[in-house]
């Protein structure tokens, strides 16, 4: 789990242009919108990419999106589960 | 109309090199664009982290707009003329490469959201709180008549108090942008001559 | 201060017919042009395609056959002089170039010059590509050049065709719909994508005149590149502006053309901003039922049917919707109506935080 932490630390910095921000800056805990990271909308987007595209998981429904990406520990738990690759 | 209309300030980015009213504020040497931007942005160390997810187009255009727009106040009504040769197909041919391949076929919404040339002045607007008159021209070469006479009905229907007005043309390696500011004070004439001598130089 | 401008002829090639007046008709019978289709990896989705383009000529790809079969009837007969501009409206032109590597043939200069050279032009072609405004915008950027005397008519031609490359865009958006769109409607989910081409005539003379372009703004939110403004800032600054230089109050319209995407952020954005002018009693519709989101081409069409309301006095419904959807109360046009049309409003918005609008007014009526 530790290890899937740490790629997706990695993952969310490379997709999501992060400049300046490095993977030991993120908590696992950390809210990834709002205060957190300051992500937006557009970025949100991207994650369900990313879960698409590295995981094998789409997300029907967009709206699910909202819970699943609160901190990267809810989005590895959720990987973790759901992954097919 | 009218023909007191002056260009007050002019910035270009050219082959590593940024000048604002002639003088040369940075200069990369042979970079790649993506570095040379990026060091000049740093440069300037603003606090922007959206700047880092612009596409090239966007961050060309953004930072031509920032060391002109430097000392500016009150932007609110400054209207945003900006016209180049390939819209955005730098970033169309990044998306069609997302969707070339069946298999592999992952479209970015993030890089999607550029292929449409008139982002790069919201991009502008945003970081500016520009809610203004906007409109984003294509043409092989820049179209000064077209342009200077749309920048004169702004200021004339006064639905803008000063015009922005430029080139911002990028293709892979291939990058130039000039950009300057209509308005009723300054020195040099809003003329085609000297819009020519600006933009063609 | 500027002399007056006006519309004085218009054409279009939609999923819905050939020329202006089969759409009419089809639009009278609330036809759609909105159909199950495949495009490229895209299987068994709703779009409005035309099914049966002439191919009027071999030497062009299939946009330029839509843009070439809308504007050469207007042209055919006229003498195009040193004063009359050609105005390209177009958000992607022939993008599909990029799936064969050719980028140099997807570019929007070098459509704009061909259809240039067809038509015979012998002014510099000018490309208006500023999103989903495009069609608006180019509409008063023809106003404006005429009003500083660049030109004396301009011919504005608008079109988008439906693409895998923008298809796959909003679908990673999560913006399609996956039934037909539902324009302000409560149970809307996205927009689906369409085709068409349409074309004006905007002219300094008043001789034939349908309408004057009485005022039009388009004016940027300065918020978000892809996300509508929560307080429709720049859509209501736009129609503003458009009031302003028409010299009416916004009860003096008569019928807004909205854009109505049907996503669910676009509508009630637009909802805000026509709450902001009081605007809430004034019929409004929105087009995008009978020929989807076609983009460049879009507000340039919706004018064109538009004006054709106007000239019938005749609102016609939004189709696909029931029942409001908005937080905002707005006066969704349900069923045909015979009324008395003098001003109508014709709005829209787009990515990069872009709106536009314009006012119309009924003249030789």
């Amino acid at each position: 789990m530790e290890e899937l932490k740490e790629e997706l630390k990695g993952k969310i910095i490379e997709v999501l242009n992060l400049e300046d921000v490095a993977v030991a800056d993120i908590d696992d805990s950390d809210a990834l919108f709002g205060d957190g990271l300051g992500l937006d909308s557009i970025d949100a987007l991207e994650l369900i990419v990313l879960l698409d595209k590295e995981y094998g998981i789409k997300l029907s429904d967009p709206k699910q999106g909202k819970s699943i990406f609160e901190s990267v520990n809810t989005m590895a738990d959720y990987i973790a589960k759901n992954r097919t690759k | 109309m009218d023909s007191a209309l002056y260009i007050s300030h002019y910035s270009k980015i050219e082959k590593g090199l940024i000048s604002v009213d002639g003088n040369v504020i940075f200069h990369a040497g042979e970079a790649q664009f993506s570095d040379f931007i990026k060091q000049a942005f740093k440069y300037q160390q603003l606090d922007y982290p959206k700047f880092y997810k612009m596409d090239n187009l966007s961050k060309l255009a953004f930072l031509s707009a920032e060391v002109l727009l430097r000392d500016e106040e009150d932007k609110e009504d400054i209207a945003l003329v900006l016209a180049n040769k390939s819209g955005s197909l730098d970033t169309d041919v990044k998306h069609q490469e997302s969707i070339q391949d069946a298999a592999n076929f992952y479209p970015s919404p993030a890089v999607f959201v550029y292929t449409l040339a008139n982002i790069c002045g919201g991009e502008i607007s945003i970081r500016h709180g520009m809610k203004s008159e906007q409109v984003f021209f294509v043409s092989d070469a820049f179209d000064v008549v077209t342009i200077s006479n749309y920048a004169t009905y702004l200021l004339a229907s006064q639905k803008a108090k000063k015009v922005l007005c430029g080139w911002v043309e990028l293709f892979e390696e291939n990058y130039k942008a000039v950009l300057y500011l209509v308005e009723r004070a300054g020195t040099k004439l809003h003329t085609i001559n000297n819009i020519n001598q600006l933009v063609k130089n | 201060m500027f002399s007056p401008v006006y519309i004085s002829d218009m054409n279009c090639v939609t999923p819905l017919g050939l020329d202006l007046q089969d759409n009419w008709i089809a639009i009278l019978k609330e036809d759609t042009g909105i159909d199950v289709h495949t495009v490229g990896c895209f299987e068994n989705i709703y779009t409005a395609k035309i099914k049966d383009l002439p191919t009027v000529r071999t030497d062009l790809t299939y946009l330029e056959r839509m843009l070439y079969l809308t504007l050469e009837p207007m042209v055919r007969s006229k003498p195009l002089g040193a004063k009359t501009g050609f105005i390209l409206s177009t958000t992607k032109g022939n993008i599909e170039f990029l799936s064969e590597g050719k980028s140099e043939e997807a570019q929007l200069h070098k459509l704009a010059f061909k259809m240039s050279s067809l038509f015979g032009f012998i002014t510099r072609p000018i490309v208006v590509s500023h999103a989903c405004v495009s069609g608006v915008l180019a509409v008063s950027v023809a106003k404006r050049l005429i009003q500083t005397g660049q030109f004396d008519e301009v011919f504005v031609l608008a079109g988008d065709k439906v693409s895998e490359f923008v298809l796959s865009g909003f679908n990673a958006f999560q913006a399609m719909s996956a039934k037909p769109c539902k324009p302000f409607d409560s149970g809307r989910d996205g927009v689906t994508l369409g085709e068409a081409a349409g074309a004006i005539l905007v002219t300094k003379s008043p001789e034939h005149a349908l309408v004057e372009i009485v005022g039009e703004g388009a004016i940027n939110d300065a918020n978000h590149i892809s996300g509508p403004s929560r307080t429709g800032e720049g859509l209501y600054r736009s129609i503003s502006s458009a009031l302003n230089e028409a010299g009416i109050d916004a009860s003096a319209i008569d019928f807004i053309s909205a854009h109505g995407t049907a996503t669910p952020y676009n509508d009630e954005m637009e909802a805000i901003a026509f709450d902001r002018l009081g605007m809430n009693d004034i019929p409004l519709n929105s087009l995008k039922g009978y020929y989807g989101h076609t983009l460049g081409a879009s507000g340039l069409l919706e004018l064109i049917i538009s004006i054709l309301s106007l000239r019938h006095n005749k609102l016609i419904p939004t189709k696909g919707f029931v029942s409001r959807g908005t937080s905002k109360d707005v006066n969704i046009i349900t069923q045909k109506m015979d009324v008395p049309l003098t001003y109508i409003l014709k709005t829209a918005s787009g990515f990069g935080g872009s709106n536009a609008a314009a006012i119309l007014k009924k003249v030789n009526g």
